[in-house]
């Protein structure tokens, strides 16, 4: 095996008057791990190139070899601000290969833990991406409101981030006493919260001058470089996976789904903010429509048995120590099941070889994809401009490097 | 509620638009079809495939102009080998489609797609950098995420748990 020395990759300057800038990996403004090669001409960006992979720690690879049900905690440290949406991608994509059906209840619960999980996620986009243009403030209100939702999750799971808390079949168990009393207190005080964010930022000169009209992206140019979710409505697709390919049951609310036509950094911000408000409706919708019943779809071979029972019925018994220590087969064939996560389409490609263990899991991760339309959106512009377009495409580094 | 078999007989799936489309395009292109599981996957000749995924895009009712996702599955030690699957999309009609290319082991490329879509750039690389596929007409296929200096593609599956030593 020849000698080689890993080397981070250099980008040469095309040009004799061009210099070579390098930005990151240890840069607070490229939200983690990211490292950009600028190359420059005085202040104005001649060519990006972005280089990936510093967070890769090939969970693909660890997939293949757990059972199905040990890859959902893999799944939440993938895009560690969106825990939820990755746990629902892939319980939705093997609940699919089995052919199995969810109770009412646990998808509804599912709909409304979904939709905190993206209020959850656009409030640190939105604090960050605020502090990165130099509005201080934001950042404080935003991660109080957070603080909110991740004790409502710990609540429910036990776990403020990697919550883990959906399982093939349903959810882990029902959520605890008064928590759904909890959740109703906080959506109703959020749209005040929208306005507070929305009063320091909306109308705010220095902060709208910084945005509008900056990293601009055309609606043609964002769908052939992979754009997804919020980035590519704010330039004029109009596509969203809840509404579109209904999934968990989201055809049963009634929500509307942003789009701006502006295509720029100030557009991004107010699909995100207006898609704040339409979260916030669709958790109402689903405390006010709650079904009752179970929260485990009926398959003992698949769903683990309640713990009462396994006290007193031998059967469960025999089904916990045979799902937990042989796993559970499922069926061959393959299945790709995409969600609108905060950032876009994550998609979970799973194939099956008919045994306990996945043959093969690919995530289609938004910010992956997402992020090869900065190259577009900054190219050409001021070197200042290239931290708002980073921010507003609001990548997070574990899920681009997987 | 389990699903029916998969159907992979290309006669019984010929009423699919998507196929309809691709048979009248270049039926000596299409390799097989399978619907399972309200999926359609189609598999394609390898030389064709940038073609396909033009007519694919450029045939106004069907309308794919998307490409979702580009990634790969290794069969080993079947062969052809490698499987490289692409998920498109379709922003009008907002409905799915697979295609498949088979690749063998000791050939491993197809035509990229970069030409098409420029966002198939990273998710090429990426299938280079865990599986070593050759994409001819990538403009920058080196590896993404791992060191430059890496030895093997680790999600082959013959490459042993610990890397080679």
């Amino acid at each position: 095996m020849p000698e080689t020395i890993a080397r981070p990759p250099v980008l040469d300057s095309t040009e004799d008057h061009t210099m070579i800038l390098n930005m990151g990996p240890q840069h607070p403004s490229t939200h983690g791990v990211l490292r950009l090669m600028l190359e420059i001409d005085g202040e104005t960006i001649v060519r990006i190139l972005p280089d990936i992979g510093y967070l890769h720690t090939g969970i693909e690879k660890t997939c293949e070899a757990k059972f199905y049900q040990q890859v959902v905690p893999m799944t939440d440290r993938i895009d560690y601000l969106c825990p939820m949406t990755n746990n629902l991608a892939y319980c939705l994509a093997v609940e699919k290969l089995l052919g199995m059906e969810i109770p009412p209840r646990a998808q509804w619960i599912r709909v409304m833990l979904n939709e905190l999980t993206r209020i959850n996620s656009h409030l640190v986009w939105l604090g960050t991406h605020a502090m990165d243009i130099g509005a201080m403030s934001v950042f404080l209100y935003c991660f109080r409101e957070r603080e909110d939702v991740l004790r409502l999750f710990e609540a429910v799971s036990g776990q403020r981030m990697m919550t883990s808390y959906f399982r093939i079949g349903g959810l882990a168990l029902e959520p605890p006493l008064g928590f759904f009393d909890r959740v109703k207190k906080f959506i109703d005080r959020f749209p005040g919260n929208i306005d507070e964010y929305e009063g320091l930022l909306t109308g705010n000169p220095i902060f709208v001058n910084r945005i509008k009209g900056v990293g601009h992206i055309s609606a043609e140019d964002c769908l052939a470089l992979g754009g997804t979710g919020p980035t590519l409505r704010a330039s004029g697709v109009d596509v969203d996976l809840r509404r579109d390919n209904p999934y968990s049951g989201y055809e049963n609310f009634k929500f509307k789904v942003p789009v701006s036509n502006d295509g720029d950094v100030w557009a991004r911000y107010v699909v995100r903010v207006q898609e704040l408000r339409e979260s916030q409706k669709i958790v109402v919708q689903a405390l006010e429509g709650l079904p009752e019943g179970r929260v485990k779809a009926d398959a003992p071979k698949v769903v683990l048995p309640d713990r009462e029972k396994m006290k007193t019925e031998m059967e469960a018994l025999i089904y916990h120590f045979k799902i937990v220590t042989e796993g559970f087969t499922v069926p061959e064939g393959e299945v790709y099941s995409p969600v609108e996560s905060p950032r876009g389409e994550m998609g979970y490609y799973i194939v099956s070889d008919g045994t306990a263990k996945p043959y093969r899991v690919h995530m289609r991760s938004p910010s992956f994809a997402n992020l090869q339309t900065l190259a577009k959106m900054c190219e050409g512009r001021l070197i200042a401009d290239v931290v708002a377009a980073i921010g507003s495409i609001d990548i997070v580094l574990g899920d681009v490097d997987r | 509620m389990p699903w029916p078999p998969a159907i992979t007989d290309i006669e019984v799936l010929k009423h699919k638009p998507e196929l309809v489309a691709l048979l009248a395009w270049k039926s000596a292109a299409i390799d097989g079809a399978k619907f399972d599981r309200n999926e359609l996957t189609v598999y394609v000749e390898r030389t064709c495939l940038r073609d396909a995924c033009l007519a694919l895009k450029n045939n106004s009712q069907l309308n794919y102009n998307a490409l979702m996702d580009v990634t790969c599955v290794d069969w080993y030690p079947n062969n052809p080998r490698f499987e490289v699957v692409y998920h498109l999309f379709s922003t009008s009609t907002k409905k799915r489609l697979r295609l498949k290319v088979r690749l063998t082991d000791d050939d491993p490329q197809v035509d990229s797609l970069v030409p098409i879509w420029p966002g198939a750039n990273f998710f090429e690389r990426e299938v280079f950098d865990l599986f070593g596929i050759r994409f001819n007409g990538h403009p920058d296929l080196k590896r993404i995420m791992l060191p430059e200096g890496w030895n093997g593609h680790p999600l082959r599956k013959d490459y042993p748990v610990e890397g080679y030593r």
